[in-house]
């Protein structure tokens, strides 16, 4: 009886520690990512902006491993880490931010515009709040073909829930019970607007309560509570409890773009425990636990700077998008396209 | 005495027959379940396939999005906006969301989006517009605007099946004004353009409603001893460029008439390639005839003189053949 009381509390004990290395690792690989994106971006190679997720890995990267392959993702902009996480490979981010013609998007689209739809993994479009309600198409769709069981997440930021698209997305699924989790990155600014131009509630948590809607809030600086919420938000809506909000609290560590310098973030928030760096905190975590050597990290940290620059120099060799081989049809119907002598064609 | 068809009863029957062909197809948008629909296009539906229409909350953008969600699924929504004129809420999920989803991803997006359209009498500023034109000018949507029963029967069915997003104008005042006395069999295929009446002296060009305004006017012309040659558009995007050419190449004459606003739009669009790629078959100028440049008025008065009339048709139409 002893032994069978026990051992579930290590077996759970290994879980969290899996978790923990997991995650660590998905979030140090979206850092290095976004810092090769950011010299790329500096050097002239990529077109137009690049944006990154520094700041926001252990939300990210927790949402990512708490997910299954066969739930639905809608990542946005500050989400390398949990895209990694959900199955994206290195190379099809590089391949989208270098346009190659070879990546999911095929240069038809940049930057954090990818996705591959066929699997659950839907590709942003810039109007922010507008992938949630597709979120729920999805969920829905599965419901109608009684496949159960999948979850779908769909992120944004504290700006994203000023849009008519989030009120409506959110309570389409409140309405429709379906198992959305709903994560919003408070970074305290979008774009350069401070919250206190954005809401005026205490929390946005508070909306959840609005919409019938399940909240958690979390310290998105600590890696250990974002498994644990984040996870626990995933499994209410994969049991059956509906959809869940989950509000996360952190600073944005970069600006909203690598063309924004950002001095409009006060080093009084950059100094407070908001502004504390994720991926540090947690790095600190996994030594001072004994779950993970110096050494180990440093040959993570090695492996990975590999890979990267490996993907960097494949996708530099691939070839660009060739606008006289183009398909210019914006239809899959070819044969309902346009004939007429000026459309292109 | 052979029952009558009405058009808002073709489209019924049209997503009954979608409901019952292809269990992909589900209906989805306010007060379509148990009410059976503002203008009851889908009455009963809710009862005859159960599980398979739902009512939405009053969410236009949560409705496309979550159609387009259902597409990338493998299903086949069938979207009602209670009237066209709360697209515009929905607006982006349809022209950044739906119409980019297949040239971005090279997934289809096959969503039908229904839109009862167009001016009735009393119906005002926000539910009388035609939104054919805005919604034309977004590469990856198709705008169908059938005329008759018999195309919005056979023309919703095909929607359905379209692998891309449809943007379907019914129109309002069609609904119970037109009645055939049975469904069609065989029609033309979505992107051909039907001459609705042949003549040689002029060719009026028009879709939708004004369809029946112009072979109105052209029988008001016959005495004259006019005969003017109709086509009706059918789909304004794709637009059936060629079949409007080779009426022109034949009467040497064209007007092109449409209830949505004069700026830009589809009779603007009709005019410059045939200006452009069949300059040499005009004998005279082409004219276009469009709504005044006005929100949809209220009043009876008002309304009857801000869209194309009959009369204001057969007058254009004798201006050019008289010149």
């Amino acid at each position: 009886m002893l032994q069978a009381a026990t051992e579930p509390r290590a077996e759970a004990a290994d879980d969290v520690r899996e978790a923990h290395l997991a995650a660590f690792r998905f979030m140090l690989r979206a850092r290095l990512l976004d810092d090769k994106f950011a010299v790329l971006y500096r050097t002239g190679k990529i077109h137009g902006g690049v944006f990154l997720g520094r700041g926001q890995e252990a939300l990210s990267a927790a949402l990512g491993v708490s997910l299954k392959k066969t739930d639905v993702f809608a990542p946005l902009i500050r989400d390398a880490a949990g895209r990694m996480a959900f199955g994206e490979p290195i190379v099809d981010a590089v391949r989208t931010y270098l346009g190659s013609a070879l990546g999911p998007m095929r240069g038809r689209d940049g930057n954090v515009h990818r996705g591959n739809p066929r699997t659950g993994y839907l590709p942003m479009i810039s109007h922010l709040g507008a992938m949630v309600s597709v979120v729920n198409g999805v969920l829905f769709a599965r419901r109608l073909k009684n496949i159960s069981g999948t979850v779908g997440a769909a992120c944004l930021g504290d700006g994203a829930t000023s849009t008519g698209a989030f009120h409506e997305a959110l309570n389409q699924a409140a309405v429709e019970k379906l198992p959305l989790v709903l994560v919003v990155a408070d970074n305290q600014f979008a774009y350069s607007t401070p919250t206190s131009r954005q809401f005026a509630c205490e929390s946005l948590a508070d909306k959840g309560v609005g919409y019938g809607v399940a909240s958690h809030s979390v310290d998105a600086t600590d890696l250990t509570a974002c498994l644990k919420i984040v996870g626990t938000a995933v499994a209410q809506a994969r049991a059956g409890h509906g959809p869940q909000l989950v509000v996360a609290k952190l600073l944005r560590l970069c600006g909203h773009g690598e063309h924004d310098d950002a001095n409009y973030i006060v080093p009084a928030l950059k100094n407070s425990p908001l502004g504390r760096d994720c991926l540090k905190v947690a790095e600190q975590f996994l030594l001072r636990q004994k779950w993970a050597e110096a050494a180990t990290i440093a040959a993570w940290r090695r492996e990975a700077t590999r890979e990267i620059e490996e993907a960097v120099a494949q996708v530099q060799r691939e070839p660009a998008p060739d606008p006289y081989v183009e398909n210019w049809s914006a239809i899959s119907s070819e044969h309902l396209n346009e004939t007429h002598e000026q459309n292109g064609r | 005495m052979a029952a009558e068809i009405t058009y808002i009863d073709a489209i019924r029957e049209a997503q009954a027959h979608a409901l019952r062909d292809d269990p992909r197809v589900f209906l989805y948008g306010q007060d379509v379940a148990a009410f059976g629909g503002a203008f009851k296009a889908t009455k009963n539906l809710a009862k005859e396939f159960p599980g398979r229409v739902f009512d939405s909350p009053i969410s236009e953008d949560a409705m496309v999005g979550l159609a387009v969600g259902a597409a990338i699924e493998g299903l086949r929504p069938i979207i009602e906006m209670q009237f066209a004129d709360f697209s515009t809420v929905g607006f982006n999920q349809i022209v950044n969301q739906a119409a980019t989803l297949f040239w971005r991803t090279g997934v289809p997006c096959p969503i039908t989006v229904r839109l009862p359209f167009g001016g009735t009498s009393g119906g005002g500023p926000f539910h009388s517009q035609s939104l054919e034109t805005i919604y034309a000018h977004y590469p990856g949507l198709i705008v169908l605007t059938p005329a008759t029963v018999e195309d919005a029967y056979s023309m919703l069915i095909e929607a359905v099946a379209i692998d891309d997003p449809v943007i379907f104008c019914e129109h309002k005042f069609l609904y119970r004004h037109l009645k055939a006395e049975k469904l069609p069999t065989e029609a033309l295929p979505v992107g051909k353009a039907r001459i609705a009446r042949v003549g040689r002296d002029l060719t009026i060009v028009a879709y939708s409603a004004m369809v029946q305004d112009a072979l109105e006017a052209a029988n008001e012309l016959v005495p004259e001893g006019w005969e003017v040659e109709v086509v009706d558009l059918r789909s304004v995007k794709p637009l059936d460029t060629d079949t409007v050419m080779a009426s022109v190449a034949r009467t040497g004459k064209l007007l092109c008439v449409g209830e949505s606003w004069p700026w830009g739009g589809v009779t603007a669009e009709v005019i410059a390639r045939v200006a452009s790629e069949g300059y040499g078959l005009l004998d005279v100028p082409p004219q276009r005839l469009n709504a005044k440049d006005t929100p949809v008025p209220y009043h009876p008065n008002l309304w009857a003189a801000h869209r194309p009339t009959v009369r204001a048709v057969a007058a254009a139409a004798r201006k050019i053949l008289r010149s």
